[in-house]
């Protein structure tokens, strides 16, 4: 028998339902693996105290409890969504050792269907970041290679899934924050459709951006974990109350009859070749098994980045205006009035990229610039946003592009070019500005053994149909697990 | 539009962000690059678009507005850096 660690969500769920195995043997298995790796990958900022007694008490319950959806499985959460008395820092200094006073609703679905919160995922600062170095408790390795970035902003999500120390985890996408680092550990990490998951109790980067996805090791399990978090919430007004789907049944329906376009522009230069040739493989298996693919365009692609790092930023600088430490946080008052304490908390309290942002936000939002900056990347928005719908309203399905221009890069590369950092999610942001639903999915590795992903991005609230290409792409390249996870010879090469 | 020292300061300010000279800096030169790439949007003829603030796929028609319970004081004040009977304490606001 393999090890409990080494099982998808899918397959630790039959186990425990069956009790073959119990809540307590799952989770102290995924303890045991963070003793064992996490010193070296630092993908956790905190485990949950309460995890082993939360297991406990699940295995004394018996039948209903056991038919609920996620009953015993462990969750990884991203540490800027709010857990109920364990503490969220948002990989910030500024807000002290701040412990909500609820549950974000994500996570109280996740509770409500059985699961349990193994513990808190390090990420960049407040999610701003693409290589997970913008952390107050340092970066985090990916475990394909120790002296490479994961990604980011969730790169403790993914680290943690791909390691093998969760099974799936919960992470958020502003502007690539779930895709990106999913695709450089070589895990499955969706964002859902704008206002599919309620975001209330996901600390605000750019509210009109932000979304929670999974990022797990199968497709199924991303399929299985939307269905427990997406749908209206009374408490989120930008939640939509449109129904969720089926989408653990769309992952067997096959792409037969699929029209999915490919975007010339996210092949311009720029990008490896080896990921080229890796999404071009994909559009090729997705023909074989039924689908018509076609080369389509997107033209005002290359305006996305600018457009993004305006609207990001001028929400990111008006929601961390609430970071005043008078109501929470680490407070620093060098003693000369309260202007004086409010420049010390957050010029001390916040890092340098979270500064940075706040401080081009602030421009593009301030009198006189308004108009030039901020209105203008909100029409070059729609613009943006025009593409992909003129692209759907002609019949198409899907589209598949890579996630990343480039595989995992080293750590320290990139730390002291912003301009060059901000381009790693040059395929990713569109998605978050248009709002549609998108997923990367594993596509083997390059000839230096490192992760390769591509993307699918669908329709408003078409998360079924991704999940019906992901699976076949799925079945062509299975999930691979990393050199540090491969703990025992069995489970190498699956 | 070139962004000088005093400039990084005055939005430093507006942002309540303190920063040492070698941030100043180093901000004047990032922030001056940042916009000098997001001029690209300049290229486009945006005169007739209409902003896009939030994507379309969000909102629903507003909840019910019924009363419930909110945070308790002790609940609310759990997480303040300095509280004391019952309310949040700030430095001396008004000087003198």
């Amino acid at each position: 028998m393999s090890e409990l660690t080494d099982l998808d969500a899918g397959s630790l769920l039959e186990r425990l339902r069956a009790r073959e195995v119990s809540a307590v043997d799952v989770v102290r298995a995924f303890l045991r693996r963070i003793e064992a790796v996490d010193g070296e990958l630092n993908a956790f900022v905190r485990i949950n105290p309460e995890a082993e007694r939360q297991a406990a008490e699940l295995d004394r319950m018996s039948g209903g409890d056991l038919d609920r959806p996620l009953a015993g499985l462990p969750v990884a959460v991203k540490d800027n969504i709010c857990t109920a008395g364990l503490e969220t820092t948002c990989g910030s200094r500024i807000l002290g050792d701040f412990v909500p006073s609820g549950d974000a609703t994500a996570v109280a679905r996740l509770h409500d269907a059985g699961a349990i919160v193994l513990g808190k995922t390090n990420m960049d600062e407040f999610g701003m970041g693409s290589s997970n170095e913008n952390s107050a408790v340092g970066p985090v390795r990916n475990p394909w290679d120790p002296d490479r970035v994961p990604g980011g902003s969730s790169g403790g999500s993914a680290v943690a899934v791909s390691a093998r120390m969760a099974p799936v985890a919960l992470g958020s996408d502003t502007g690539g924050s779930v895709r990106q680092p999913a695709a450089l550990c070589g895990v499955v990490g969706l964002k859902p459709t704008y206002g599919r998951v309620s975001r209330l109790g996901l600390v605000a980067f750019g509210s009109s951006l932000d979304q929670i996805g999974p990022l797990t090791r199968s497709v199924a399990d991303a399929a299985l974990l939307l269905e427990v978090i997406a749908g209206a919430d009374p408490l989120e007004a930008t939640s939509s109350k449109s129904a969720p789907g089926s989408y653990v049944q769309a992952c067997d329906h096959g792409v037969g009859g699929m029209r999915i376009g490919i975007p010339a522009e996210y092949f311009e230069r720029g990008l490896d070749a080896s990921i080229e040739r890796a999404v071009r493989a994909a559009a090729g298996e997705l023909e074989r098994q039924g689908a018509r693919v076609e080369e389509v365009s997107l033209p005002h692609t290359r305006w996305a980045i600018p457009t993004y790092y305006l609207v990001a930023a001028a929400e990111a600088s008006s929601n961390l205006a609430r970071y005043d430490a008078v109501r929470y946080g680490r407070r620093i008052d060098p003693g000369r009035g309260l202007q004086e304490m409010y420049g010390a908390s957050r010029g001390r309290g916040f890092g340098v990229e979270v500064k940075r942002r706040i401080m081009l936000g602030t421009y593009a939002l301030s009198a006189g610039y308004y108009d030039a900056f901020y209105r203008k990347a909100l029409c070059a928005r729609t613009r943006v946003r025009d593409d992909f719908l003129r692209i759907f309203a002609a019949g198409l399905d899907l589209l598949l592009t890579p996630t990343t221009p480039t595989t995992a890069f080293r750590l320290g590369e990139k730390l002291d070019d912003p301009l060059a950092m901000y381009l790693s999610d040059a395929y990713t942001t569109t998605a978050n500005l248009a709002g549609l639903p998108a997923m990367s999915v594993p596509l083997g590795t390059d000839d230096r053994g490192l992760p390769v992903g591509g993307q699918l991005i669908g329709p408003d609230f078409g998360e079924e149909a991704l999940f019906r290409a992901a699976s076949v792409i799925e079945r062509r390249w299975p999930p691979a697990a990393p050199p540090i996870a491969r703990s025992n010879p069995a489970a190498e090469g699956n | 539009m070139p962004i000088d020292a005093e400039e990084v300061r005055r939005i430093a300010e507006l942002a309540r962000l303190e920063l040492d000279d070698a941030t100043v800096e180093a901000f004047r030169h990032q922030l001056q690059a940042c916009l000098d790439y997001v001029a690209a949007l300049d290229e486009l003829d945006l005169e007739a678009v209409p902003p896009t603030p939030r994507p379309a796929t969000s909102g629903q028609e507003p909840r019910e507005d019924r009363r419930r319970d909110g945070l308790s004081v002790e609940e609310a004040l759990h997480n303040a850096p300095d509280a004391s009977g019952g309310h949040f304490r700030v430095p001396r606001v008004i000087k003198g």
